[in-house]
């Protein structure tokens, strides 16, 4: 991260309120000690997200002293730069993609930090810590720039950016172990409650008005809590009684389902992942 | 989270079964997931295999599942209750070697696979070859497919022999011989009963064991800055990770290039201060003395340096298909620090498949070389072979801002017998000039008399066609420099083609040395601390990017003085457009000669559009900004 601040002069942390992020923030943090964080944070809003995910954010981020920058897909929308999609399977996870290119045009952002890492998925586990994006903020898996020893190499051109992965080689035990160590404080979504939960093709959707039963699906009370933060459209929960952090260390460490593997829009085809990381998805 | 992690990297041909062999070890060590399993079963059964395509766990991109080859370096990770393992798999088909060697740079162990019905394969030599080269301290050679030989001992002892041979002329460190079948499980994460002459540790039972860490210096203190946090007046901290050995509170240091001693008064993290730092700690320290130190300084333990030189031999692999240019300004990045060099000569190049050393005129893609090179500023390094965090380099072309090699420093620049050619008359003379000529240090520093002038030393360099206005603006600017007690000097093309350069012509090797002269003495005016304000058509990029390269970051300002090349034509202040026109001038920018646009120049200005007073407004806003002289009042 020290690395970004040094080699560019305006990188922006994307803050999703997930853990990943959470834990990128606090090492910014660390890093930086007892300077702030020298660059933004970013959140892109689907407009679905947990209530309780906002909350965090906002008080997260107020305790952190960094600067919030927030974009909304609805804007997009109503910009018509997106169209949504319709009917209960609709997800506004792909229309992120757009907001999130336009806010990083937007502050002529050179490098935005994700907490992305190889271990979620197979098309990630080739990405780079520096991954160079063209002008159109798109990904060349075919020419990616070869990295060796820990030189990183941020060289770019006008308009070009990069996004960088500082927990590439995290695996979420990893992340779990580390937020245990450093009492890292995490929202509560990631651990067990109670809530009405819609069980879509083996997916536990949480119920709200934008995901409502369809067919025979019906609403029911389930003790659950959620392994990724993201879209209420598309983020699974797992049935769990793990209500603390050594808990779920336990629970992730005799797991046999990969986090992304209670993601709905990842199941849709198994290249999934790699086109919309092409389109310049995070 | 004290476990210890083995970082190792996989090199096999095409068939040898690396990823099947990595696919076993994630499968048996129970680090697959059931809806990955799901999904490699349902693929499998798609294209019609008869069993479960362990590869299918290792191989990510789309591209290459269907090609069904590796493409790129991949990283997996697993753990055992012992140890976290990180695998860079990479391809081992001749195409590509550059991941080979991206995987190889941060890895402690190499398993080399070797397919037992094929035996020892040009390819199982050249991982061995890239291994040593790029000193991992643990080599595994996994004798795979044994089932397919029936678990045939001579067979193994065969290729055991014939390997010890080769790699017996590598200079290699630590070599172990594993008979497998990743296929099966033989030997991979159990021990196998089918080979009950094999009486060594299952491949797992090696990795978990291993000692690691094996390729860390602990010895020599070498902290790049790699960012200076100054949060507030009272701190001013040095961040950074520990490239090697350690440090504790008051030990003395000296500052690298400064060479200024002090001692250091805490090492700070987030967690509170700490007693000791040791290798591949992130941590930020203060000193006693407030020194001026950047990002790219290095500090070191005094009586424990580092080399310091801008002549440099090094190894380098080629990782472009753009190939190597001698003579060509690189970018080069050196622990943090970010230098321009020259490659001016390839010394050989080495057949990876033989290891012979043979002349070559470049280096293409894959290809690995010796060469000299020379550096902008000086590098304070070690050997590769003592130290790989300060002995290890990347060249990035300024063109395309890629990285195209990756080098690993052997020592100063030096002609040695070893080296296949005879030194040439002009490597000759370059070396006697070298040994003869002393570097002269100024009496003064620059710093000292920044200070007394008020303002820092800068290069201006303004290029642009004939006509488009840089010698009009660049002696406003000078004008107003003036009036603003700012010490300057002024080059101009013209003027200098009457003495200094007298000698020289228009064409590009003329042109070539015109620059060079002019950016030499831009230099000097500017280790005076002026503001030195250059004057140049300048059309060549590379001889820019050497002006460029003469004085330190963030004191080149390139400017381009943009102007359509139809209203030069009609400005055409000393009638050369109409002379090129005629033909009576051979060589003319923008009519015979090209003039190639700078890629990202400081600043662009259009003189065309733009009065040159707003224009000289611009550019000293642009110079206020970047601190080299005082905002006007």
């Amino acid at each position: 991260m020290r690395e970004v601040a040094a080699q560019f002069e305006r990188p922006v942390l994307l803050f999703s309120g997930g853990k990943d992020s959470i834990l990128l923030a606090h090492l910014a943090r660390k890093a930086f000690y007892p300077a702030s964080i020298p660059f933004p944070l970013l959140h892109v809003d689907t407009g679905h997200n947990f209530a309780e995910t906002i909350a965090f954010r906002d008080q997260f981020v107020r305790e952190l002293g960094a600067r919030l920058i927030v974009r909304y897909v609805q804007d997009s929308i109503d910009q018509g730069r997106v169209v949504e999609e319709t009917g209960p399977y609709a997800s506004r996870n792909g229309l992120q993609t757009v907001t999130l290119l336009d806010a990083l045009k937007e502050f002529k952002f050179e490098a935005a930090l994700g907490g992305a890492r190889r271990d979620e998925e197979k098309a990630r586990a080739k990405e780079r810590v520096f991954s160079h994006r063209d002008a159109f903020g798109q990904w060349d898996p075919k020419n990616q720039r070869p990295e060796l020893w820990n030189l990183y190499n941020g060289q770019k051109k006008h308009n070009e950016s990069f996004r960088v992965f500082p927990i590439s080689n995290w695996t979420e035990l990893d992340v779990w172990l580390y937020a245990q160590q450093e009492r890292i404080e995490l929202p509560t979504l990631y651990f067990s409650h109670q809530r009405p939960i819609i069980n879509r093709d083996g997916v536990l959707l949480a119920a709200s008005e934008v995901v409502y039963p369809v067919g025979n699906e019906r609403i029911e009370q389930r003790i659950v809590r959620f392994r990724t933060i993201g879209d209420m459209t598309c983020t699974g929960a797992v049935e769990s009684p793990a209500a603390s952090l050594q808990d779920i260390i336990n629970e992730v460490a005799a797991a046999r389902i990969t986090e992304r593997g209670a993601r709905s829009d990842d199941k849709r085809s198994e290249a999934a992942m790699e086109d919309r990381k092409k389109q310049g998805y995070f | 989270m004290t476990i210890e992690l083995l970082r190792f990297t996989t090199a096999g041909s095409v068939d040898d079964g690396k990823s099947t062999l990595i696919g076993r070890m994630l499968y048996d060590t129970k680090s697959l997931f059931e809806d990955q399993i799901a999904q490699v079963e349902q693929t499998s059964h798609e294209r019609g295999d008869e069993y479960v395509d362990l590869a299918l766990f290792t191989d990510g991109l789309r591209a290459e599942r269907e090609q069904k080859i590796t493409i790129d370096v991949a990283y997996r990770y697993f753990a055992t209750p012992r140890r976290k393992f990180i695998i860079a798999d990479t391809p081992g088909h001749i195409q590509y070697t550059r991941n080979m060697v991206t995987g190889a740079s941060t890895a402690e162990l190499a398993i080399v696979l070797i397919d037992a019905r094929k035996g020892v394969q040009t390819q199982s030599k050249r991982h061995g070859f890239i291994a040593t080269l790029l000193r991992i301290p643990h080599i595994v050679v996994a004798v795979n497919k044994m089932d397919l030989v029936n678990y045939d001992q001579a067979v193994y002892e065969r290729i055991v022999d014939e390997y010890t041979n080769f790699i017996a002329k590598l200079n290699a460190q630590n070599v172990t011989y594993i008979p497998v079948s990743a296929l099966i499980g033989d030997n991979v994460v159990d021990q196998s009963v089918r080979m009950p002459w094999y009486k060594g540790p299952a491949l797992l039972h090696h990795l978990e064991h291993v000692n690691v860490g094996a390729g860390q210096n602990y010895v020599d203190f070498r902290y790049p800055v790699q960012y200076v946090l100054r949060p507030h007046q009272n701190f001013r901290g040095y961040a950074g990770q520990i490239a090697s050995g350690r440090i504790r509170p008051g030990e003395e240091v000296v500052v690298f290039p400064s060479g200024l001693e002090s001692r250091i008064k805490d090492i700070v993290t987030f967690d509170g201060k700490l007693d000791e730092a040791n290798a591949g700690d992130a941590v930020t320290l203060t000193l006693t003395d407030e020194i001026d130190i950047s990002r790219g300084d290095m500090l070191v333990r005094k009586g424990n340096l580092p080399q310091k030189s801008n002549e440099i031999d090094a190894t380098v692999c080629w990782m472009s298909e753009d190939p190597l240019e001698v003579s060509k300004t690189y970018q080069l990045q050196h622990t943090t620090r970010h230098v321009r060099a020259i490659v001016n000569k390839l010394n050989y190049r080495i057949d990876v498949n033989t290891m012979h050393r043979e002349a070559a005129p470049t280096l293409a893609l894959n290809e690995i070389g010796r060469v000299q090179l020379t550096t902008t500023q000086p590098l304070f390094y070690d050997s590769y072979a003592l130290n790989r965090m300060t002995g290890s380099f990347i060249l990035i072309d300024p063109a395309t801002n890629n990285t195209v090699a990756a080098g690993m420093i052997r020592g100063e620049t030096r002609d040695v017998d070893d080296l296949l050619d005879v030194p040439s008359a002009e490597q000759a003379r370059r070396s006697q000039r070298l040994q003869q000529v002393v570097w002269e240090a100024g009496a003064l520093a620059l710093a000292e008399r920044e200070q007394l002038n008020g303002h820092k030393g800068a290069v201006l360099w303004l290029t642009g066609l004939s006509g488009s206005g840089k010698s009009t603006i660049a002696k406003l600017l000078e004008r107003k420099l003036f009036e603003r007690r700012v010490h300057t000097m002024f080059l101009d093309g013209d003027n200098l083609r009457h003495g200094l350069n007298a000698d020289l012509g228009f064409s590009p090797e003329d042109r070539a040395e015109n620059i060079r002269r002019v950016s030499e003495v831009a230099a000097i005016g500017f280790s005076h601390a002026n503001v030195v304000l250059c004057s140049f058509i300048s059309p060549y990029i590379r001889d820019r990017a050497y002006a460029r390269s003469v004085v330190p970051q963030g004191r080149f300002f390139e400017i381009y003085t943009k102007c359509d090349l139809e209203v030069a034509k009609r400005r055409d202040p000393k009638g050369l457009y109409a002379k090129a026109l005629r033909g009576e001038i051979k060589q003319f920018t923008g009519v015979t000669a090209p003039y190639e646009e700078p890629q990202i120049p400081e600043i662009v200005v259009e003189t065309d559009i733009d009065s040159p007073d707003r224009i000289v407004e611009k550019l000293l806003k642009l110079l206020e900004e970047a601190g080299i002289i005082p905002a006007a009042l």
